[in-house]
């Protein structure tokens, strides 16, 4: 029983500094509608500036200061992201900001490592509190008790200033209706600035305080980020409250799962999300997400017309140019290439589903992956001949997204994306863990492509013939019935269900079809390159299909493709270079801001101007 | 006289609050019919419940005799029944004329195909409905720059798609002039007339009701208390003290 | 000040990055892949020891009476990425052989491209046995010890107790399987009755310090087998030290006692723990290892990590072989990798063994303690991995038919 008790003050002092920074993050989306991907980046910067000041600050006033301190430093620090990065974005299409904040993280990463160096730091301990009390004899750390005491009074702190104070008001009101907030005559700007500004602090503050139980290094930015969007999906999302009540739940159950079902580290908060979303869709506290009923926000995509005869002799000459690329460079060339249409491919699939269906996947990698997946595995195990085990890449990723589709489907906007990267991460735990199967992170090696096609230029075209097609293929798909009444879903789906369109159904089989897509991708993938391994599972890979995507233009057709092979482009030049993570993220910024309609809306814009044409000729 | 609807004690709660207490009634084949009220006395809940969109706590819904009680909207649709929102519900990102040949699509249960061009198919027949609300000169605009008053009959265009024999219509005329609404309402009687649809309409604006309806229903606070044509629901005492405690006043001879 | 010295060096290094095509000096030029920014606590000092490897070698001279370079490029802890960069550096940019990265997953996944394409291999760091065990193949090479026998090491060294009870916390993944695998066959093999009543298993660089120390506590084992490491390590040894958890229990710590992993934690450096590591503030003047440590302090100004050895006997180690096989086809140097010896390394004579391309680098074992508030390896020794291999014939076994 002591033990037993012991082990919930464990789970309770873990969920300070969880809740902390989810907190943070739920008022941020609450208001501003942004899911902010930094937010673990702020929450590292709080470890490192609170170092930095315990060191300068001596003794318990200092300790106690420093962390203060460090809230208002990471606040600023938030503030001047909002301000700069944020600002101008706001009119955006929905979640573009998203691309912003995956900026911010880069630029972050190389400032850290610039200004405090590679090396970990342990975080100072607490003066006084170091050692334990004993508790029904248990030995539980002082600092701990600490912990759990602070833990209410800032609960108190936050639900007194949402409550009771005008900033509070404002802020409920955004996070119900941000168009009134507007029409109030609010300064609606400096609002989403100053909730960014406490979001950040929290963050900031999350990271200062779990110091002496931990410390800073470089990776703590992504090893939070999980964690705390499963706090705030199962809390629902901009509930204090609900993110209270999800980090206990969470880090309750993690205690008790680290002593019970020791293997089970990996998965059980994403196990614990996926079955809350499937029970209760919007989360423990979580109200029915309104946004996406009226339209997106930002200007409504123009009507889609296949290429005239101009735009498909550029597509004809482009594809003519590379199918004679082998005449013109090196074995090098043809391999980006390679990458290039995989990536394109990927992140056509996802743009099917997320430009025309409206279905924001955060866990498209599990298709992708999954369809690497299975090809590996046949060949792997039985020897399965390559050509055989390719054709079970979209077809296992098929079957797998309409598994996975079956539960999500039926959720919305930012849910239906958590749901997708819950049982993405479920997918990934599998690889990763089952071992006697997939050998865990050592991956499936040597699966490489049948003799006729082993050589660069062969695999090239047969990379480049199934990739082509299927993007060409999703086109087509787009511009049949089937596409627009994905797209009469998405506007309208009240009065898609009204005039006979099962909206659901049509969203299902598009999920469907994008997951082979994808798994098309991630068989070309894992014959080019002869392995694979879990990373190609994980949500980074998700994230990079979903950047490029928003990158290239969500509202346009060629976005993603657009997208993929700009960055791919890019990232070939940028990571040769010693800071890359600074430059890719301050080029992400500057696309994101000069181009708020992505690469291709944006250029489309730009020649509709050039050329003078009426707005409303299609 | 056949009827082509019929509600029976229809009854809607929210956690205890009744929104629609025990309504009943019918719609005759080729009626064009009224639900009046003040704001708040169930309108919107009624109708939700008829198209599918809200199940009912209580109560059965007839179409043609057949219960459709709690089926789904697109359900209902088929059967052929249409509706119109009162805030329009249209396909921002298509074309005016892509956004009749959807509905067309559905129809043909076309929805599942992927090999053909959508937007050329039911091109011709969709110009067709948007002649009959007069909008083919607005074919190809895209959708989302139509003024509002285009978009209502557009969303007509889309509702009458499937040639229903009863249709729905939320407060066509909301927001729109005082002249496009006499002219939709129009539109609308020529279309009970020429094609002997049903049509069942709420409407705030007294006008509109008392020019174009034959018979009309008033609910107050979820419960019906008259149920007739224009002449016996405006001497109905209980409408009266009704409307006039609520300061609308009726304008008799304005149809005149 | 620190700042400075970082972007200066960086901006030196970014220079050194672009590809000097324009001149005309001729080189021996060796593709290193590594996780420069993911890794960045482990890949600099690794860095910095090739560096300084470069720079003597040059000077004595290069190889093959050609300077031998480092082109050095990031694949961002991505295996995919790496496999494309290996592709870069050989058809592109005229690397001879390719040598690299710390993660295992990425090491398994160019190990397994360069036999695909005929490309050697010199795997630097990974920790994987994998990569010349049961995925061999006869292009990779891999220089650091291996995780089995540095297991075995502190396995035998428990078996000299009288603990029976084991709990063994690692990092879930497979090198903190493999580890704990090891650990586990070595220490039965010695004493059949010992007996594992827990395994812990927090996810990499995720500890619930708290939790994990507690599940251990509640088994009431004899003794601990440790694998954690990083921040992990840096959790587990503060709120362990603080619940009590190593009082009067022995603590065997695989890598425990490397710099990388021992500095940061400061003077709550654990004591008393069995460990494996890299004790280069021990070693005395006039030795090989000394005379490493004072000319990478010099060179540097920091002091050295195991990487930074491991980076040190790689440039090494690549000239060794080139210099033998007097030529820089692919064929040449697998040839003259096999059994090569590489004189002058820090711990003396390298070899890469025959039988699995392994090398012979071995392992340093003590047990920690605190001094100056550091913690620091005391009583440690240098062991030959030899009598800690499995059996050849297991190898062989093992290995995939060549």
């Amino acid at each position: 029983m002591a033990f037993l008790f012991a082990q919930f003050l464990t789970g309770l002092a873990n969920a300070a500094a969880l809740f902390l920074v989810a907190s943070g993050l739920s008022l941020i989306f609450g208001v501003t509608r942004i899911v902010n991907f930094a937010h673990g980046s702020f929450y590292m910067l709080g470890a490192f500036i609170g170092i930095y000041l315990m060191e300068i600050l001596p003794g318990a006033v200092g300790f106690w200061g420093a962390i203060l301190l460090t809230g208002i430093a990471v606040g600023l620090i938030g503030a001047f992201v909002e301000m700069v990065v944020l600002r101008p974005i706001y009119r955006a299409p929905e979640l573009f900001q998203l691309v912003a904040t995956f900026g911010v993280i880069l630029v972050i990463q190389d400032l850290a490592l610039m200004i405090w160096g590679a090396e970990d730091r342990l975080g100072p301990r607490a003066p006084g509190l170091r050692g334990v009390w004993r508790i029904f004899g248990e030995p539980v750390p002082k600092y701990d008790i600490i912990l759990i005491a602070i833990t209410p009074f800032i609960l108190f702190a936050l639900w007194y200033l949402i409550t009771k104070t005008r900033l509070g008001v404002l802020v409920r009101a955004a996070t119900q209706d941000r168009e009134m907030v507007g029409a109030l005559g609010v300064n609606q700007a400096w609002l989403f600035t100053g909730v960014f500004a406490l979001g950040s602090a929290l963050a900031g503050w999350g990271g200062a305080l779990q110091l002496p139980k931990g410390g800073a290094d470089l990776l703590m930015d992504f090893n939070i980020i999980g964690a705390v969007f499963v706090v705030v999906v199962i809390g629902g999302m901009g509930s204090l409250p609900g993110a209270f009540i999800a980090s206990v739940l969470i880090s309750v159950l993690n205690v008790f799962g680290v002593t019970y079902l020791p293997q089970s580290t990996l998965v059980l908060m994403f196990v614990v999300m996926a079955v809350v979303l499937i029970i209760r869709p919007y989360g423990l506290l979580g109200r029915e997400e309104v946004a996406g009923e009226h339209g997106q926000v930002g200007a409504p995509e123009t009507p889609i017309r296949p290429y005239g005869p101009m735009g498909q002799a550029l597509i004809a000459a482009l594809l003519l140019g590379l199918a004679l690329l082998p005449l013109f460079v090196d074995q090098f060339m043809l391999i980006l290439t390679i990458d290039m249409v995989i990536f394109a491919l990927f992140a056509a699939s996802l743009h099917f589903i997320l430009g025309s269906g409206g279905l924001v996947s955060f866990g498209h990698a599990a298709f992708f992956g999954g369809g690497a997946y299975a090809a590996a595995l046949l060949v792997f195990h039985t020897d399965t001949p390559m050509e055989l085990a390719f054709l079970f890449a979209p077809l296992a990723a098929g079957l797998l997204a309409l598994g996975i589709g079956w539960f999500c489907i039926r959720l919305t906007g930012v849910y239906f994306a958590m749901l997708t990267l819950a049982f993405s991460q479920l997918v990934w735990s599998l690889a990763f863990q089952w071992r006697a199967v997939t050998r865990g992170d050592d991956g499936l090696v040597n699966i490489w492509p049948s003799e006729w096609l082993s050589g660069t230029e062969t695999y090239y075209y047969f990379a480049l013939i199934l990739g082509v097609g299927g993007i060409l293929f999703l086109r087509h798909v787009i511009h049949s019935p089937f596409g627009y009444a994905l797209r009469a879903g998405r506007d309208s789906p009240r009065q898609a269900e009204a005039t006979g369109i099962d909206v659901k159904r049509v969203q299902f089989v598009a999920f469907a079809l994008a997951g082979a897509m994808a798994g098309l991708a991630g068989g070309i993938f894992v014959f080019a390159k002869g392995s694979v391994f879990p990373t190609e599972l994980e949500i980074a890979k998700s994230f990079d299909a979903l950047i490029v995507v928003f990158l290239g233009g969500v509202k346009t057709l060629a976005g993603g493709v657009v997208g993929a092979g700009f960055m791919t482009v890019v990232e070939d030049w940028l990571t040769r270079l010693e800071y890359w993570r600074l430059l890719l993220g301050l080029v992400i910024i500057a696309v994101v801001i000069v181009m708020p309609e992505g690469i291709v809306g944006t250029l489309r814009t730009l020649w509709r101007r050039i050329r003078n044409t009426d707005e409303e000729t299609v | 006289m056949s009827e082509i609807l019929r509600v029976e004690t229809l009854k809607k709660s929210y956690d205890g609050f009744l929104a629609v207490n025990g309504v009943s009634f019918s719609v005759a084949k080729g009626e064009l019919k009224a639900l009046i009220g003040p704001n708040g006395a169930g309108k919107s809940t009624c109708f939700n419940m008829l198209m599918g969109q809200l199940k009912p706590t209580e109560g059965e819904v007839f179409f043609e005799g057949e219960r459709i009680t709690g089926h789904k909207p697109r359900d209902i649709w088929r059967r052929g029944v249409g509706r119109t929102f009162q805030i329009t519900g249209t396909y921002q990102s298509m074309t005016v004329i892509e956004n009749v040949q959807m509905a067309l699509m559905s129809h043909h249960r076309k929805i599942f195909s992927f090999g053909s061009r959508a937007w050329k198919l039911y091109r011709e027949e969709a110009f067709e409905f948007l002649e009959t609300v007069s909008m083919q000169d607005q074919a190809d605009r895209p959708c989302s720059i139509l003024a509002y008053g285009d978009l209502k009959r557009l969303e007509l265009a889309i509702a009458l798609c499937h040639r229903p024999r009863l249709l729905l219509m939320d407060e066509p005329t909301a927001g729109m002039a005082p002249s496009a609404r006499v002219e939709l309402m129009q539109l609308v009687a020529d279309i009970v007339r020429d094609q002997g649809v049903s049509v069942l309409f709420t409407e705030h604006d007294m006008d509109v009701v008392f020019a174009h309806s034959h018979h009309i229903m008033v609910l107050n606070r979820g419960e019906l208390i008259a149920d007739g044509d224009a002449t016996a629901v405006r001497n109905n005492p209980q409408v009266q003290e009704v409307y006039l405690g609520g300061g609308t006043l009726f304008k008799e001879e304005s149809h005149a | 000040m620190n700042f400075l010295r970082r972007t200066v060096l960086a901006t030196a290094a970014a220079m050194a990055l672009v590809p000097a095509a324009g001149f005309a000096q001729e080189t021996i030029k060796v593709g290193e892949i590594n996780h420069y920014k993911r890794m960045a606590a482990f890949a600099e000092p690794y860095k910095l020891g090739i560096e300084l490897a470069l720079s003597e070698i040059n000077e004595a001279g290069g190889v093959l009476g050609q300077e031998l370079e480092f082109i050095f490029r990031d694949d961002q802890g991505d295996p995919a990425e790496a496999v494309k960069i290996a592709e870069e550096l050989m058809t592109r940019d005229g690397a001879v052989m390719l040598t690299g990265t710390i993660l295992s997953h990425v090491g398994l996944a160019l190990s397994s491209f360069a036999a695909e394409k005929g490309y050697l291999y010199l795997a630097s760091e990974p920790l994987a046995d994998s990569l010349v065990w049961k995925s061999g193949n006869p292009y990779t090479f891999r220089l650091r010890a291996s995780t089995w026998v540095q297991a075995a090491m502190l396995a035998e060294e428990a078996a000299k107790t009288d603990a029976i009870k084991y709990a063994t916390i690692a990092p879930n993944y497979a090198y903190g399987q493999d580890a704990v695998e090891a650990f586990k066959a070595n220490l039965k093999r010695l004493k059949p009755e010992v007996e594992f009543v827990a395994e812990q298993w927090p996810a990499l660089f995720k500890i619930d310090a708290g939790a994990e120390v507690q599940a251990i506590e509640r088994a009431k084992p004899d003794a601990i087998y440790n694998v954690t490491f990083g921040t992990d390590l840096a959790k587990f040894v503060r709120d362990g030290g603080d619940r009590g958890l190593f009082d009067g229990r022995n603590v065997y710590g695989l890598l425990t006692g490397e710099p990388e992993y021992l500095e940061p934690l400061g003077d709550e450096a654990p004591e008393g723990w069995f460990v494996t590591g890299f004790p280069w503030y021990g070693f005395e003047d006039g030795t090989p290892g000394k005379t490493f440590v004072d000319a990478y302090t010099e060179a540097t100004g920091e002091t050295p990590k195991i990487g930074s050895l491991v980076g040190y006997m790689t440039a090494q180690s690549i000239a060794a072989g080139i210099e033998a096989a007097g030529a820089t086809d692919t064929e040449s140097l697998v040839a003259a990798f096999e059994g090569l010896t590489v004189e002058n390394t820090p711990i003396g004579e390298l070899t890469y063994r025959e039988i699995d391309n392994q090398s012979t680098l071995g392992a340093w074992v003590g047990t920690t303690a605190l001094e100056d508030g550091k913690g620091v390896m005391v009583d440690w020794e240098y062991k030959d991995p030899a009598p800690y291999m499995p059996s050849d014939e297991d190898i062989t076994a093992m290995r995939p038919a060549e």
